[in-house]
């Protein structure tokens, strides 16, 4: 169970009030018809699943009705920062110093990727962290 | 017709008084329950109290809080509450302003003020970027109050509803026996629930089960 700040009530407020909606700071193409189709299904359907630091788009459906970001780290469930619509997050796999990869782990302990295009080639790769 | 709209933007929005003529009956949203005798055969010792207040004119205001409050003040006579989950209330606590999210407030006023009320709201806001909806009919008003009021709550939502989790002038959109609620605390020995007009029946019959430990009677 999770209890949430929510950066316009200005309070913390138990879960059950609020409702999660995806990966946040997705932008939508400039131009979309003249987008690849590529960039298009990428922008409609492919999500990061990243270990660690994930910034996610949630609703405050029972309290002001309001949607905001949350920096969460999906191995532990913690909750790192929450913050209004249009504000960049301050904690960021890359200076929290975790380890961000994209995809799920298999059954033989390896990564795989999901997604049209991964945004790296060395994420089957175990690195040192 | 965008230049007239733009010389009097007042003129070009449909706006209708909702309230049908004395001549016609209106059904309060406990209507199918004080029929069926859920309610009057609920009557309590009253330690426990709901009086149900339907009809009353809810109006939901958006938009920017500086040029809302102005013509609040003047068209009302209470301040906008600017903080988070405020509720102000004119100086005999018929009428209320409450917060809801930052570009959001709810005003409730006595039956039959609010078309009234619309309206000249509209004039004073002129051509300022804004919205009034009418939502009277949407969500009704309970009043829960006597001494087991908060032991009632607590049983039925998830806000903390102690004095300094919900002290008076205070309004919060919550959870409330699995659906939503607006619960509000205008005053020290008293709650209000706005709910919605569909679900009020479901909350009255919640509420006779949770308070009926404590004598819990309906109004
Ligand atoms: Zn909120």
């Amino acid at each position: 169970m999770f209890y949430i700040f929510c950066p316009y009530c200005d309070e913390r407020r138990e879960e059950e009030e609020f409702h999660p909606s995806g990966q946040a700071h997705i932008t939508r193409p400039a131009d979309p018809e003249n987008c690849s189709d590529e960039e298009w299904g990428d922008y409609l359907f492919f999500r990061d699943n990243p270990r660690g630091i994930h910034h996610e788009l949630w609703v405050h459906r029972l309290g002001c009705r309001k949607f905001f970001n949350i920096t969460r780290d999906t191995t532990t469930y913690e909750i790192l920062e929450t913050y209004p619509m249009g504000e960049r997050p301050t904690v960021t796999a890359e200076r929290a110093g975790v380890r961000q990869e994209q995809g799920v782990q298999t059954a033989d302990g390896g990564w795989q990727t999901v997604g049209a295009r991964p945004e790296n080639s060395k994420l089957n790769e175990e690195t040192p962290s | 017709m965008s230049e007239a709209r733009s010389e009097n933007s007042a003129s070009n929005v449909a706006v209708f008084d909702t309230h049908p003529s004395d001549a016609i009956d209106a059904e309060s949203p406990l209507h199918w329950s004080r029929q069926r005798g859920v309610i009057d055969a609920a009557a309590g010792e009253g330690q426990v109290t709901v009086v149900e207040r339907p009809f009353l004119g809810h109006l939901i205001l958006r938009g920017g809080a500086i040029v809302l409050d102005e013509a609040v003040r003047e068209t009302l006579g209470v301040s906008l509450p600017g903080q988070p989950l405020g509720l102000n209330h004119d100086a005999d606590g018929s009428r209320s302003v409450q917060w809801l999210s930052p570009d959001e407030w709810l005003v409730i006023v006595p039956a039959g003020e609010e078309f009234e009320l619309e309206n000249r709201l509209r004039a004073q806001l002129g051509d300022a970027h804004f919205a009034i909806v009418n939502a009277s009919g949407g969500q009704t008003l309970l009043e829960l109050s006597g001494e087991h009021a908060r032991e009632v709550l607590m049983k039925s939502v998830t806000y903390d509803v102690h004095s300094h989790g919900l002290p008076v002038g205070k309004g919060v959109g919550t959870v409330f026996a699995k659906t939503s609620v607006n619960l509000r605390r205008p005053r020290e020995d008293r709650f209000e629930l706005v709910v919605r007009r569909s679900f009020a029946d479901y909350c009255v019959r919640w509420l006779l089960d949770a308070g009926r430990e404590y004598g819990l009677s309906v109004e």
